[in-house]
């Protein structure tokens, strides 16, 4: 057996934490909570952290850091406490962003909703109310993978790739939705268009999203939407926060 | 007084380059900068200035360019045809594009992406603290024909250096590491994959470079199961089909394809170079004989100042012999450029 968490090497590039074999609450929690601890040590080696659903890369120039000295001082500090029963990291907000389910817009409703084993009228009433977390942003920027759904989404990605989902489709697989940063051929279904942008290169606060922060995408009408892209042009497409207390 | 070079013609293949954006991998954005890096020290080796300028990339082919004042100029990495006013241009040289005058960049003839450096660098606005495009992110775009790029101040003057040509432009073997999931492959699998010659595939971008090989593909069992876990450049990927794929500075920042090793940074300038249908080989290092291939590349990227010389041409035959400073504007040959904003 695996002794959970376990340390690697990246390349030459940093060593990677990774707390569990897959997804889990408690493992996406503590990879969370250790990359923040790290992030506050500011060892000089360290040049940043980051999170993916489960671990934490520490980015370390091995060239120039022995990889042995940065995996005893990592290993020494994971030591320090019980990371998985961490708390979530502090100044989470939650997102109500508007969404057209379904439509021309959003092509594969149905077919995920029949995978899923549910009418799209469910579909659609089970997803609008769904509260979800951002597990990670990765793989393009201020891309969120937010999770978990309930069982009942627990469906595999579709075999074929769609060729491209445009910039704001709200895709699902695995209990998971993302919100596309940038058009990009995908393996989850296109359940959801909005009108949210990830992504802000010349905004003062560039990346929308911040892992911890929770989302909830309220049905609205193909209409509504199109008001909201040529109203909105804040980049939040008609969303509104709060600070989660 | 700012100085502005004009895109005569733009295209898919030109974007401004600099080394790149540290920092943001946890908000999914890669430091992607030039495909490669080592062509920007050289740059900044030839003008005598930091390798923190910004260049422009020109991946196969070249472009036109013009500038309403003289400017210095330097050219490396892939060698394309050049020339001024239809005066040939030596590659991997400093030259003066004298104002008003068109330099012409054509197709490469080795090597894959050349660069065009600016005495002063190109001094477009920073976002998120470099100049660099990240076509993939969307930041930045690539040049388009009538762009005007703003050109920093120049404070040196020295011309017509050259650094002797290296190797990285033809494919060649290519150092790696053991990776995250290099043990998850059966050690045959292994084997038959240091073994293979690889042709590099002409399906190659800042994204990453596929490379092919007669013969089943490399898979491991676990390939399904594997949970998204953090990408770095130099990451060797297997997709669906079992062709490596090594992703190159604009990859993604997270993955869930297995991967069976990492090439080492020094050697991502070769397979960024590497033209369609070379040949590649990998092979493996342990950890100490890696680091230390790694470090001498470092001194070698710090010792390109020294190596400098100048570029030896025929007085009789140079039309433009007065325009040339003869004297002044020697580089120092201890000067650091690493001493400087780095």
């Amino acid at each position: 057996m695996t002794e959970w968490p376990i340390i690697r090497t990246v390349g030459l590039s940093g060593v990677l934490v990774t707390f569990a074999e897959k997804m889990s609450e408690p493992a996406n929690r503590a990879a969370l909570a250790f990359r923040a601890d790290i992030a506050a040590q500011a060892w000089p080696e360290v040049t940043e952290a980051s999170t993916s659903l489960v671990s934490t890369f520490i980015e370390v120039d091995l060239a120039e850091t022995p990889a042995a000295l940065i995996k005893e001082r990592v290993q020494n500090h994971l030591a320090t406490r019980d990371w998985y029963a961490a708390p979530l990291p502090e100044g989470r907000t939650l997102w109500h962003v508007p969404t057209v389910y379904g439509t021309d817009l959003a092509p594969q409703l149905e077919e995920a909703a029949e995978v899923a084993g549910v009418d799209p009228d469910t579909a659609i009433k089970e997803l609008s109310t769904s509260r979800v977390r951002v597990l990670t942003i990765g793989f393009a920027p201020g891309q969120p993978y937010m999770g978990e759904l309930s069982e009942t989404w627990n469906i595999p990605r579709q075999e074929a790739l769609t060729k491209s989902v445009p910039p704001g489709s709200l895709v699902i697989a695995i209990r998971q939705l993302i919100i596309f940063t940038n058009a990009s051929p995908t393996g989850w279904r296109h359940i959801g268009q909005t009108a949210f942008q990830n992504f802000r290169p010349a905004s003062d606060m560039p990346f929308a999203l911040t892992p911890g922060d929770e989302l909830i995408f309220p049905s609205v009408s193909r209409a509504e939407l199109l008001r909201i892209r040529e109203h909105d042009t804040s980049g939040n497409g008609g969303a509104e926060r709060e600070q989660i207390r | 007084m700012t100085r502005t070079l004009h895109i005569l013609q733009g295209g898919p293949t030109l974007s401004v380059q600099d080394l790149g954006r540290p920092g943001y991998r946890a908000q999914g954005l890669t430091v992607a900068g030039a495909m490669d890096p080592l062509a920007l020290y050289e740059g900044a080796a030839l003008l005598g200035q930091p390798p923190t300028c910004a260049a422009i990339e020109m991946a196969g082919t070249g472009s036109s360019f013009q500038c309403d004042e003289t400017l210095r100029i330097a050219l490396t990495g892939a060698a394309m045809s050049a020339s001024i006013d239809g005066e040939p241009l030596v590659w991997n040289a400093s030259h003066i594009l004298p104002a008003g005058a068109t330099l012409t960049i054509g197709g490469a003839r080795e090597g894959s992406y050349g660069y065009l450096h600016l005495g002063g660098g190109i001094a477009t606005e920073p976002v998120l603290g470099a100049r660099a495009t990240h076509l993939r992110a969307g930041v930045g775009r690539a040049l388009e024909t009538d762009d005007a790029l703003p050109v920093g101040p120049d404070t040196s003057r020295t011309i017509a250096m050259t650094l002797p040509r290296d190797n990285r432009f033809s494919g060649g073997a290519l150092r790696c590491v053991a990776s995250m999931q290099t043990g998850s492959f059966a050690s045959e699998v292994l084997e038959r994959f240091c073994e293979t010659t690889f042709k590099r595939d002409p399906r190659a971008n800042r994204m990453g470079v596929r490379m092919d090989h007669v013969g089943p593909g490399f898979t491991t069992q676990g390939a399904l199961s594997i949970v998204s876990e953090v990408v770095v450049p130099g990451d060797i990927q297997l997709t669906g089909d079992g062709a490596p794929f090594v992703l190159m500075c604009e990859c993604q920042t997270t993955g869930g394809y297995p991967r069976i090793g990492t090439v080492i940074p020094c050697d991502l300038p070769r397979v960024a170079q590497a033209p369609a249908g070379s040949a590649i080989g990998f092979e493996f290092m342990d950890m100490d004989t890696a680091i230390a291939t790694q470090q001498r590349y470092t001194e070698m990227l710090k010792a390109l100042p020294r190596n400098v010389t100048p570029l030896v041409r025929d007085p009789a035959k140079m039309r433009d012999l007065l325009s040339y400073q003869l004297v002044s504007g020697a580089i120092s040959a201890r000067a650091n450029p690493f001493d400087k904003e780095t």
